[in-house]
């Protein structure tokens, strides 16, 4: 009987806690479309999101599309197709691997340091200090970081599309010996405009996904130092978890015949 | 409106988290001009009953009101119209670390009320210099600031607008004697130069003694004893005694887990 509460206490704790994202959402959408905004946190939170993730970013697309570069070339040795190897790095790059990557670095990045900065302002009372001196924290906090997270990551994926392509350019002309023009050529030959663009949905919405949780976690974090902590980490989880899940049903939308 | 109209009443407030009730019809009237100070043990309610009144915290049940309007239950409008008459100074201070002092001084007339910044700016340097701080104080961020400055700094934001009605929540925690005493009578000037009504928690009974014209005291949720403070020696409350006395022994249990 213990057993079957624990699991009944389990599935309700589940069922509140997706109930209690989901007000959260909504309020902080709500608070993103309706004025006032406030354009000097805005861009500070874009600056920190956009500007400061890129070197982290670019060095993680680049071997990323390097190894993809080298990995694909001795795999399709065995069929004889190594000269699919360019479609293949800037397919991959643009559809799943730039907008992952740079969604998974900007979350252990930013998402943690969003739900820490928060999380001290909950437990340090200055959340409870910006309603008091008549300041919505979902207009003040949330809605900039949202906002930025959203318009910024698929930025930073452009950045991290070409340099992981750039990746695997260095790696076949200069390694394995491909001819510069003709990787080129095979590069953008079956390259389209979707492959792009589902990839710069699915950066907005994995930017929405990280900003959100590091709020989440960040506003509702409890009892000191211990609470920011579990916070920082639940929010890095948390992001990586849905990013992934989200990166499954945009591609299906997308792609699925 | 009548001059008998309590600034804040308060009438059968009751929050409980969870099993544990921690205010049980609780009932306080703070009028106009007063200085009322709750007093009580750590954890007997004191704070979530100032966040009801703030706002921060829903309350299960009950009716809070001030000047004469219903908060409890209240539009979002009506609640921020009674925020603008809010001034609060929280128990760690809670200044914003990423904002310089003045910025965290002007912050309620620059987002709360629209105010320019260099507008705002003045006002703030203006106030700090009425807690004793200079303007190259206002230039420093607030970790650079000891305990006693980061709590000037957060009385100074607290009357930046000139609030109608003051919380503060234990405002000498955590310093020494000879600060406490600076903060204490900071409270009494900058409150009497704004003829403001306060609502202060504290269980620093000298702190209590000197800003205080009133005294309540909580216990189990409610308000147990309530007087002027000369008779906070002869309230004939068992509890209160105790309370001021300092004893281990009396009504008041202390929950101590034994080995």
């Amino acid at each position: 009987m213990n057993f079957l509460a624990a699991i009944g206490r389990a599935f309700l704790a589940f069922l509140e806690a997706t109930g209690r994202v989901f007000i959260f959402t909504l309020t902080s959408v709500s608070h993103c479309v309706r004025p006032p905004f406030f354009p000097r946190l805005i861009g500070r939170q874009m600056i920190e999101i956009g500007y400061f993730s890129l070197p982290v970013v670019g060095m993680t697309a680049l071997f990323t599309g390097m190894v993809l570069a080298l990995q694909s070339y001795t795999g399709f040795a065995r069929f004889s197709a190594e000269g699919a190897v360019a479609t293949v790095v800037v397919l991959s790059m643009t559809r799943e691997l730039g907008p992952v990557i740079a969604g998974l670095m900007v979350a252990g990045r930013i998402g943690a340091a969003m739900a820490a900065e928060i999380g001290t302002m909950r437990v340090t009372e200055q959340i409870d200090a910006l309603t008091t001196l008549s300041t919505n924290p979902f207009k003040y906090l949330v809605a900039p970081r949202l906002i930025a997270g959203m318009t910024m990551l698929p930025l930073l994926v452009v950045v991290a599309d070409i340099i992981g392509v750039f990746g695997g350019y260095l790696v076949g002309v200069h390694k394995l010996g491909f001819n510069p023009a003709a990787y080129l050529k095979r590069t953008f030959d079956y390259l389209e405009m979707l492959d792009v663009v589902s990839g710069l949905v699915k950066a907005a919405v994995f930017g929405f996904i990280v900003a959100l949780m590091g709020c989440y976690h960040g506003y509702h974090s409890r009892g000191g130092a211990q609470g920011v902590g579990a916070a920082t980490t639940s929010a890095v989880v948390s992001a990586s978890i849905l990013m992934l899940i989200s990166n499954y049903v945009i591609t299906e939308l997308f792609f699925a015949k | 409106m009548s001059e008998t109209t309590p600034k804040i009443r308060i009438r059968g407030l009751c929050k409980a988290f969870g099993p544990k009730v921690v205010l049980d019809h609780l009932d306080l009237d703070v009028m106009p001009g007063d200085s009322l100070v709750v007093i009580g043990g750590s954890g007997t309610g004191k704070s979530v009953m100032i966040k009801c009144v703030l706002g921060i915290i829903t309350p299960d049940s009950g009716s809070i009101r001030v000047d004469g309007v219903e908060l409890v239950g209240a539009s979002t409008e009506v609640r921020e119209q009674a925020l603008r008459k809010f001034g609060m100074l929280f128990q760690g201070s809670a200044l914003f670390d990423s904002l310089q002092v003045w910025e965290n001084v002007a912050f309620g007339l620059i987002q709360g009320r629209g105010r320019s910044r260099s507008e705002a700016k003045k006002v703030a340097l203006e106030k700090l210099a009425q807690v004793g701080l200079n303007a190259d104080v206002g230039e420093l961020w607030p970790a650079e600031l000891s305990g006693g400055m980061q709590k000037r700094v957060a009385l100074a934001r607290a009357i930046a607008a000139d609030p109608d009605i003051i919380f503060f929540d234990e405002p000498t925690t955590g310093l020494d004697p000879i600060m406490s005493d600076v903060i204490n009578d900071l409270v009494v000037a900058c409150v009497k130069k704004l003829g403001a009504t306060t609502l202060s928690i504290t269980h620093d009974l000298t702190s209590a003694r000197k800003i205080a014209n009133r005294i309540a005291m909580i216990f189990g949720g409610r308000i147990i004893w309530s007087g002027p403070v000369s008779e906070i020696d002869r309230s004939g409350n068992a509890h209160v005694d105790q309370f001021i006395h300092g004893r281990a022994e009396g009504p008041i249990k202390m929950e101590l887990r034994r080995a």
